[in-house]
């Protein structure tokens, strides 16, 4: 799938500029995404981090929720970050909407407020040793309390499966978006089949 | 990296990831609820909002702390509070209450009258008040990741507001036109350290997200602070002043969003009820302007 159509960036709330930052570094285009229309113009999609309750909010007039839904079970490519993955997991703690779209269970803020929020070094699968991302960056981060089926686990923050991927999907509960590096982002650029710089 | 890069990094993270979203006043745990229903990307958690600080007068401190932690407890959403500005106790206090964001703010009584919080020496991040660039840059020189240009707090009058945040943007603007050799007397003039003001000349943007405050009382108001540059808003009294602050809460929400969409601002702004009835702040007076209250 080499895209005549853009990578979007959905851009309700949150570091949506900072994702498009690292394609633009990456040579590689992508549009914003904030309404039904600009929705059906891409072939995947980012969902970036910032607060879960706030987009979900912000998804209500246009239905955006549903159609997000959709399209990702008719195969649309995500990359989730943070609060990204919030929106895709199974099961979210406590209890909010979530789209259901990847394999997973999720507790909010689970290391705690913000004076908790740190840079953390990963660990990577055996098949992803030569990618090392280093250091996370991790914010008021979710932490991934089950992983279903289907669901492999590329890297650990300690015994937490950080950075997941299943058909389609790639998702962080850190924020690949603000380090310098730009390995995150490839993964899922090959994963979809776009050529970058 | 350097330990001191990774802390300044973390804290400038959280207020990227609060860009594009509204941060709202609240006094209640109940205000709070609301806020978080209506979309607030953060709370900011205070005793009084500006409007009754002006109306009632006196010191205007720190917000309770049991009232704090009712609103931590009640949102999952990051809580701010309000230490004033140079009061080291407070902003300790409020970090060690673990508050996810701390505003030294002139809204509350000034503490010390010449200088602000070292903001390198905390964890947690400070926002921080500003009317033009070098104002701006002080602060981001004592450590504050994030910024908001003052406005006048519990006004509803948004002039001051846009005089604020086209300062810092003309700022900016000026540094881009200026050749290198010019920079360090740009930087005595504008009294702001000189390596933000080289980082600022060479990036053609603030080191830290760039927010508006002060007398934003409708999604229109929202919409023009967005047009000139800002990342996101702050909203005071301009909602739970106004007659029906749940639906103005969801428009001021969906109008910071969609701020270049005209069509969408006409839908999102209609049926809201009164806005807060406001102040007309060309009529106060030096000291009654919250705005010139910072150094």
């Amino acid at each position: 799938m080499v895209g005549k159509h853009p990578i979007g960036v959905l851009a309700l709330q949150g570091a949506f500029e900072a994702h498009r930052e690292v394609f633009r570094r990456l040579g590689v285009s992508s549009v914003l995404v904030r309404t039904a229309k600009e929705l059906d113009a891409i072939d995947a999609l980012v969902l970036p981090g910032g607060e879960s309750s706030a987009m979900l909010r912000l998804m209500e007039p246009q239905e955006l929720f549903v159609r997000i839904g959709k399209r990702i079970d008719a195969g649309l490519p995500v990359l989730a970050t943070c609060a990204g993955v919030i929106l895709l997991a199974e099961k979210v703690t406590p209890h909010q909407k979530s789209l259901g779209a990847l394999a997973v269970d999720v507790e909010r803020n689970a290391y705690g407020r913000q004076v908790f929020s740190s840079v953390e070094a990963l660990r990577f699968s055996p098949q992803y040793q030569g990618d090392t991302a280093g250091e996370a960056v991790f914010i008021r981060a979710p932490r991934v309390t089950r992983v279903g089926e289907g669901v492999e686990t590329l890297a650990w923050r300690s015994d937490d499966p950080v950075l997941l991927r299943s058909p389609g999907i790639l998702a962080a509960t850190f924020h690949p978006e603000l380090g310098k590096g730009t390995l995150i982002h490839e993964l899922f650029l090959r994963g979809i089949g776009r050529q970058h710089r | 990296m350097q330990n001191h890069d990774k802390k300044f990094q973390v804290k400038v993270g959280l207020a990227e990831m609060l860009k594009g979203g509204v941060i709202m006043d609240v006094t209640t745990a109940d205000q709070a609820k609301i806020a978080e229903d209506a979309g607030a990307a953060a709370v900011m958690a205070l005793e009084r909002v500006p409007a009754d600080i002006r109306v009632q007068g006196g010191v205007a401190r720190m917000a309770a702390l049991e009232k704090i932690q009712e609103i931590q407890e009640t949102v999952q959403i990051p809580v701010m509070a309000k230490c004033r500005i140079g009061h080291i106790a407070e902003a300790r206090m409020l970090q060690a209450l673990e508050v996810d964001f701390v505003d030294e703010s002139e809204v509350l009584t000034p503490a010390d009258d010449e200088n602000h919080v070292n903001k390198h020496l905390f964890d947690v991040p400070f926002v921080c008040g500003c009317r033009n660039l070098g104002e701006a840059l002080r602060r981001i020189g004592e450590g504050a990741a994030m910024i908001r240009t003052k406005g006048e707090a519990g006004s509803g009058d948004i002039v001051e507001g846009v005089r604020h945040m086209r300062a810092v943007q003309r700022g900016i603007r000026t540094l881009g036109i200026l050749d290198q050799h010019e920079l360090m007397a740009y930087a005595k003039e504008i009294q702001a350290p000189y390596e933000w003001v080289c980082w600022v000349a060479e990036h053609g943007r603030l080191p830290v997200p760039n927010f508006a405050a002060g007398g934003i009382a409708t999604p229109a108001d929202a919409a023009l602070v967005m047009e000139l540059g800002a990342e996101s808003v702050f909203v005071g009294s301009g909602i739970f002043k106004a007659n029906d602050p749940d639906r103005r809460a969801k428009a001021i929400v969906q109008a910071v969003t969609h701020w270049q969409d005209p069509a969408k601002l006409l839908e999102i702004s209609k049926g809201l009820g009164e806005a807060m009835s406001g102040l007309d702040s060309g009529k106060l007076t030096t000291e009654e302007m919250l705005s010139r209250r910072g150094w």
